[in-house]
């Protein structure tokens, strides 16, 4: 059926699909990821929407491979533009003689650029209406083009059939015939000049039972495996698919999610529900997490469990909605005040979002203590496949225990830290006396008291109890030999990227070596002894370099370990790292002699 | 979720188990200025958990802040002072997550009208089970006599010395409008109906708000003299002949102007969210019937493949 003879073995490729918001591409993204997943190949995943409710260009970018697949790719191989505007915006994220698809019916190629890239025109719409009878107008286009790429990439045909049925079929029968349809007239459609098509090699990996999923669904069910049966959140983007997921699910398993009216009432509720024994969780993004700092410290202050959740926007104020940013560390770990110790932690991928929920939920429990999780934009948009999760092994009951007690001290003074029940309202005290969960300066059963020993000795049971937890963490690894030149230190959503541009330096000679943070207050032990065997150490982080030349995380490590080779990689531009502009400013941090102290104003200009 | 392990009822004994008493009751000495009306609503509520027959660990008080706000820790029960403002919320998350408990929330008029105003209308129109109770002075005491929401036009403290001039909050009125399923007004100087606004409240299956007028003896001496017979004012209860179930009549009664009526002044049933999401669970888990929480976790899983 296709006149082109070469078929070249290649191991990943980047698809980067651009239109409007409402062309259904991330449907057609979310299909081939789908596909990759069952497929025993790695995906990764990176999109942009616009802040607006209709309209608006978006792109959704795959990276699909036999191997590791670390980031969403800085360069794509194929870029598939249904609009002019689509073609002029996203050409230079080609790479060199790569393959641009573009919609002939909407796109006018540009001279200058017919030479360096590889142009396949395709009246996607018109032959989308034809293979619809001509009657739809612009739905389908998404199914048609995504036949056009099945064909270049030699993807599995019936497979994804497969997917369609399952995503439309449900429906209505004629959806899935039309997207059945339009999918078809893509594959088959003669793609003309296409040269060359690409089948992937096989994966060296054992083929495993994956699922398919973005950060915030792995949030919101690993919420559910460890067994958190009560939510409340307010709406925010890109927080509320969380909420709507949970607000859909809890009542499955006998939980509720409740709607509040604002982000203070939320927190108050998780608050109320974690108190009353069902450890609960409350979520939401930047600004909601500025408004939950005074309940916040309420249950640090009453030592209460809660999980909070913030998937990260740019800020400050409203700032980037649809944006990635890493700048609501300081607010996470410091927010609220008065001294007020809390666990803060952030996923570094999306099946790391899955496992972080269940560690929150029993960090929480074990030490009766907020536990907030930073996930970002990025990670809660992105699709990644990931070796299924042992459900069985991982679901746990965590209904509260009601078994009377002989007294109750809810803030014993000489309690082991992390090793005492949190006895719940319901539960018969056979002492006759009850306590008080207080926000107030509090004596051991929870009666106000302003004795300056007191304060001073709660203060520092509240501090005492995180101390311990510290311990218990495990010591990060580092990847790469324990000494070297430079450590590239990140957190949460950028570890691929980082991950990959520490190999890719290593590859060409340098001594690089990397390091993620996914417990960030506190902090894991060992780290001092990390840090010592790098002459420069670098965090890399997506928020800016603050007024002394480093970022959020690299001034909490600055104050902790007193290491002036701590400097920042920062970056404010509301997208994802590439691996290139990480090793650049790596590298041109390195020619300029690793200053310990460069002049802020000089920096990066 | 597994149901708790006790239920609301009392256990199988109780109806010979004699009701708490106060000296069972009560915790701390509470540190109101002597002669504040709170002690009233204090002693009545002792008296409501006794003759209600409500058990010590399955009673839950929970306040926000203010001088009424420090009720939890001068009851002998589970208690949650919590911050400003926020005490329904969070009450809300007891009610939702443990339907076995009885919450009552406990606050001032600057607590539950100003800082915590939102919070006020929405807990009314989810009709979620919790007994309010209000105890409206008229102003911040806590503070040392600000403005309160509720304070009259005309009424002088620190931060009006000519007298505060904006339009002031009726409670009442304010529940009533935003969907509250029970309304009653009373007055802590009136021990009998205090109680019986309290008995009926705790009665009601739903969101119950009574508005208390409680004398703040320091900043606001007399305020409510007039609702006072004892002082030369008059008590006067709602007409024998008002119908509470009828919006408009309650709006009007409770729109009179001090000292207006006192008594049950609107009062309907409507479904409380306690029992529609409990509905949406039986609807959601008969379609899970018979299976594990990780099984159903699994077929959630087994689509994402």
């Amino acid at each position: 059926m296709s006149r082109e003879a070469r078929v070249s073995r290649i191991s990943n490729a980047v698809i980067r699909i651009a239109g409007n918001s409402q062309d259904g591409i991330q449907t057609m993204g979310g299909l081939l990821a789908r596909l990759a997943g069952r497929s025993a190949q790695e995906v990764m995943t990176f999109m942009t929407i616009p802040s607006t409710i209709s309209g608006g260009p978006s792109i959704f970018q795959v990276h699909m491979g036999s191997g590791e697949v670390l980031s969403a790719g800085d360069e794509a191989d194929v870029l598939l533009a249904f609009y002019q505007h689509s073609y002029e915006g996203h050409i230079g994220a080609l790479k060199p003689g790569g393959i641009v698809l573009y919609d002939s019916d909407h796109v006018t190629p540009n001279a200058a650029w017919l030479p360096r890239y590889h142009h396949v025109g395709i009246p996607i719409s018109s032959r989308t209406i034809e293979a619809f009878g001509g009657t739809k107008a612009d739905k389908g286009k998404n199914l048609f083009a995504l036949g056009v790429i099945a064909r270049i990439f030699d993807l599995n045909e019936t497979k994804l059939e497969a997917l369609m049925s399952e995503r439309f079929g449900a429906r209505d029968e004629r959806v899935l015939q039309n997207a059945l349809a339009a999918f078809r007239a893509g594959y088959h459609h003669s793609t003309g000049n296409v040269l060359e098509t690409f089948q992937f090699v096989e994966s060296p990996d054992q083929p495993r039972r994956q699922v398919v999923m973005n950060g915030n669904e792995a949030l919101a069910y690993g919420l559910i495996a460890a067994g958190v049966r009560f939510g409340t959140a307010y709406p925010i983007t890109p927080w509320s698919d969380v909420m709507e997921i949970l607000r859909r699910e809890l009542p499955n398993y006998g939980g509720t999610f409740v709607q509040c009216e604002d982000e203070l009432a939320a927190i108050s509720m998780a608050n109320g529900a974690s108190y009353a024994g069902r450890v609960a969780v409350t979520g939401s993004s930047g600004p909601g997490l500025s408004l939950k700092m005074e309940s916040l410290g309420w249950a640090v202050m009453a030592e209460v469990p809660l999980v909070v959740i913030n998937i990260q926007r740019g800020g400050p104020s409203t700032g980037l909605p649809t944006h990635v940013e890493q700048s609501d560390l300081n607010l996470a770990c410091f927010g609220s005040h008065g001294d007020a110790p809390r666990v803060v932690l952030a996923p570094a991928d999306v099946e790391d979002c899955f496992y972080t929920a269940i560690e929150a939920v029993n960090l929480a429990r074990q030490y009766n203590v907020p536990v907030l999780v930073l996930s970002d934009q990025a990670i809660a948009s992105r699709i990644e496949a990931f070796p299924e999760p042992d459900l069985e092994r991982l679901c746990q009951d965590i209904s509260p225990d009601l078994t009377p007690v002989a007294d109750y001290k809810p803030y014993d003074l000489a309690a082991i830290p992390g090793a005492t029940r949190r006895v719940v309202p319901g539960t018969p005290i056979l002492s006759g006396r009850y306590p008080v969960a207080s926000g107030l300066e509090h004596d051991e059963y929870g009666h106000p008291s302003g004795a300056p020993q007191l304060h001073r000795a709660m203060t520092a049971r509240r501090r005492r109890k995180l101390q311990a937890l510290a311990a218990t963490l495990p010591t990060p690894q580092v990847l790469g030999p324990p000494e070297g030149a430079l450590l590239l230190v990140g957190w949460g959503s950028t570890r691929g990227p980082i991950r990959e541009a520490t190999e890719r330096a290593r590859a060409a000679g340098e001594s690089v070596s990397a390091l993620h943070l996914r417990h960030l207050h506190p902090l894991p032990p060992g780290l001092e002894d990390i840090f010592a065997g790098f002459k420069a150490i670098r965090v890399v982080e997506m928020n800016d370099e603050g007024l002394y030349g480093y970022g959020q995380l690299a001034g909490l490590l600055r104050a902790r370990y007193c290491l002036p080779q701590i400097r920042g990689i920062n970056k404010t531009d509301g997208l994802t790292w590439k691996v290139r502009e990480i090793l650049e400013r790596a590298r041109a941090d390195r020619d300029a002699g690793l200053r310990p102290e460069p002049a802020t104003a000089e920096r990066h200009a | 979720m597994t149901a708790p392990a006790t239920s609301p009822a009392p256990p199988a004994a109780a109806a010979e188990r004699p009701g708490l008493t106060k000296k069972q009751l009560a915790a701390e000495h509470p540190t109101w200025c002597p002669g504040c009306g709170d002690f009233s609503v204090l002693a009545l509520f002792f008296k409501l958990i006794e003759r209600r027959k409500l058990w010590q660990e399955k009673i839950v008080t929970v306040s926000g802040i203010g001088c009424a706000s420090r009720f939890p820790y001068f009851v002998q029960a589970n208690g949650a002072h919590y911050i400003h403002g926020r005490a329904l919320p969070f009450a809300s998350g007891v009610s939702l997550s443990r339907p076995d408990l009885h919450v009552f929330v406990f606050g001032g008029d600057g607590d539950l009208f100003s800082i915590g105003g939102n919070h006020f209308t929405h807990t009314a129109r989810k009709n979620i089970r919790i007994t309010c109770v209000a105890l409206d002075n008229w102003l911040y005491s806590m503070t040392k006599k600000q403005t309160s929401p509720t304070s009259p036009l005309g009424f002088k403290s620190k931060t009006d010395l000519g007298g505060a001039i904006d339009y002031p909050i009726n409670p009442a009125r304010q529940a009533i409008a935003a969907g509250a399923t029970f309304v009653a007004r009373t007055v802590s100087s009136n021990p009998n109906h205090l109680l019986q606004m309290l008995e009926a409240a705790q009665d009601h299956n739903g969101f119950s708000f009574i508005q208390c007028l409680s004398e703040c003896v320091e900043f606001a001496p007399g305020a409510f003299d007039a609702a006072n017979p004892r002082k030369g004012g008059v008590f006067n209860t709602v007409p024998a002949d008002h119908d509470p179930t009828n919006e408009a009549a309650a709006y009007q009664l409770a729109n009179e102007p001090f000292p207006g009526y006192f008594g049950i002044l609107y009062q309907v049933n409507r479904p409380t969210k306690n029992a529609q999401e409990a509905a949406l669970n039986q609807q959601a888990s008969a379609r899970f019937a018979g299976l594990k929480d990780w099984q159903i976790l699994q077929k959630t899983f087994d689509r994402m493949k």
